[in-house]
């Protein structure tokens, strides 16, 4: 260490440079300065503001409103019914198709970046494809109805078209990660199992999937972050006054087109804290898992 | 190998997506393209003309111009305030680090909208939001977390030997860090510049919540001119549309080649 190497004027700072406080750390200063001045300061801002209701009185004002007006507090499930399934299918079907992008094949660079080009997309584009592909008249729906249905499938403007949405947006990632953590299991253990006998679905069950799940459930956190704060989807292609009235649109709403700044900063701490629950029950569940070393490069 | 029924799935159901997925794509460039287009099957002409109009009406160079400064001075700002702080923490150990580590993983783990309400609360207060500086500070708050969360692997994985044996031959400080450290961390400097350039181009809700008529990038303009269609034809918010995603995936192309997305991702792992 360069520590050790300075020449220790004093004997404070050499017990200090000891445990690891020296001069290097002035380097710090700058980040910690802007992340306690844009992120934690306006988050403490934001928390005692939501303790000031807009009319005075009860400081719990706000969070018994929002529990209380039963079109508040349904945002709640409404949001948690669209990133909840939303996460968890990108999580689950990334598994077998990272799965058959294990190993060298050609075209696989190219499918890898056909899989990664929907983020690219952007929510406009994918909202105004959904409304176009999906809508009555829409490609799907004609060939829906040249099938034989009876009626259009009422796919947009729902639930359903955010649910879309948050797919095409969320599984790119979700597959990155899970490709990431998959190619960083080595194959021999595997092969050695394989060597002993194992079947295909023995050595699935008793040697990938215990090494893998620790990383599937990091990205079943990221991509649930994804998709929890969904905004500009839930508005466009889904029913925003109604079906997917998610919590993003109610503390935007209120905050700054209602000028509501106290009310808005309490759902906004409200999403995060249920955030934050559904993330630690995720990650206390990951500490039961096998954490040791995967063989691979990772 | 025998073909088993698991790998015929996988292979037919990201089929399916990938065949959706081209529709909703050709949906948008078909009538982006198109004179007019009501329940047939195909448009019944094709022109240019709406993207000459969507340029004009929505003053894109205008929008495209904002987008770039705040891009580019989101990517400077970050690094210049990331890189030093991702060294300490790779190199050091010290008292209060774990916090510190916490604070730097939350603007990553929360979304936008959480911290953004009450960044946007603050700013309005101070009266900086609305202005090129608001949209910039709040871009800020992922991106630098984003930058230190990218840098500290690769700066650890360089040999403190190299640092040691630099002082040795009299390098002060200041030139371990210009002669020695910034030629080795080129190739991370540019890995993490070009992933926050990608990401602050498509950030929708910090911008959204912070921005004024003149410092809307592409995004927000983009939603602000789909909520707000009606008089203007589709076509000209799709052309629209179809600019931004072409522009995000000439830079998603360029990020490729500079970074390997399995390996990035592998590196999120230790930190997270």
């Amino acid at each position: 260490m360069t520590a050790t190497l300075e020449q220790p004027k004093a004997s404070v700072r050499h017990r200090l440079a000891e445990k690891g406080v020296d001069r290097v750390l002035w380097l710090l200063v700058p980040g910690a300065v802007f992340v306690i001045l844009l992120f934690v300061y306006p988050f403490l801002y934001g928390l005692q503001l939501s303790f000031q209701p807009k009319g005075g009185g009860n400081p719990f004002q706000n969070y018994i409103t929002f529990f209380s007006d039963e079109y508040l507090a349904e945002t709640v499930w409404i949001t948690l019914r669209l990133g909840l399934p939303a996460a968890l299918f990108n999580v689950l079907a990334s598994i077998p198709i990272a799965f058959r992008m294990r190993g060298r094949f050609r075209g696989k660079r190219a499918l890898t970046t056909l899989l990664v080009i929907p983020i690219t997309l952007g929510t406009v584009l994918t909202a105004e494809g959904l409304l176009a592909f999906f809508g009555p008249t829409g490609w799907f729906n004609r060939i829906w109805l040249a099938l034989g249905a009876d009626e259009p499938a009422k796919l947009t403007h729902n639930y359903w078209g955010v649910l879309f949405s948050l797919i095409i947006t969320g599984f790119p990632f979700a597959f990155l990660l899970t490709l990431s953590y998959l190619s960083g299991i080595d194959p021999t253990l595997e092969q050695a199992a394989a060597t002993l006998g194992a079947s295909r679905r023995q050595r699935f069950r008793t040697i990938t999937m215990p090494l893998l799940a620790p990383g599937l459930a990091v990205t079943f956190c990221l991509s649930f972050v994804l998709a929890f704060s969904v905004f500009p989807s839930a508005v466009m292609v889904g029913n925003p006054a109604g079906e997917t009235h998610v919590m993003s649109i109610a503390a935007y709403e209120t905050a700054l087109r209602d000028n509501d700044f106290a009310m808005g900063s309490a759902i906004a701490m409200l999403m995060a804290l249920v955030m934050l629950i559904v993330i630690g029950v995720v990650l206390i569940w990951r500490t039961t898992l096998y954490r040791g070393a995967t063989g691979g490069k990772g | 190998m025998k073909a088993r029924p698991v790998v015929w799935l996988t292979w037919g159901a990201l089929a399916f997506f990938m065949v959706n997925l081209v529709g909703i794509v050709g949906a948008v460039v078909t009538n982006s393209f198109a004179e007019s287009w009501f329940g047939t099957w195909l448009p019944n002409g094709y022109t240019g003309k709406w993207y000459g109009e969507a340029w004009r009406d929505y003053r894109l160079l205008d929008v495209l111009t904002v987008t770039f400064q705040v891009a580019i001075a989101v990517v400077v700002i970050s690094v210049l305030i990331g890189v030093p702080t991702a060294y300490a923490l790779a190199r050091r150990n010290f008292p209060g680090k774990k916090l510190l580590n916490v604070l730097f993983l939350l603007p990553i783990l929360m979304p936008p909208m959480t911290y953004g309400i009450p960044l946007a609360t603050v700013l309005y207060k101070f009266q900086l939001a609305g202005s090129m500086f608001g949209v910039i500070a709040a871009n800020l708050v992922p991106a630098v977390p984003f930058v230190v969360l990218t840098m500290t692997p690769f700066i650890e994985q360089i040999d403190t030997k190299i640092e040691s044996a630099a002082r040795m031959c009299g390098a002060n400080t200041f030139a371990i860090f210009t002669r020695v450290l910034a030629p080795l961390l080129v190739p991370g400097i540019l890995a993490a510049s070009i992933l926050v350039l990608v990401r602050t181009v498509g950030m929708f809700e910090l911008t959204f919540l912070t921005a004024g008529p003149t410092s809307q990038t592409l995004v927000v303009s983009l939603y602000e001119a789909m909520s707000s269609a009606g008089i203007r034809p589709q076509q000209m918010v799709d052309s629209m549309a179809v600019i931004y995603t072409g522009s995000m995936l000439v830079l998603l192309v360029i990020a490729l080649r500079f970074v390997n997305p399995t390996q990035l991702v592998t590196r999120l792992k230790d930190t997270a």
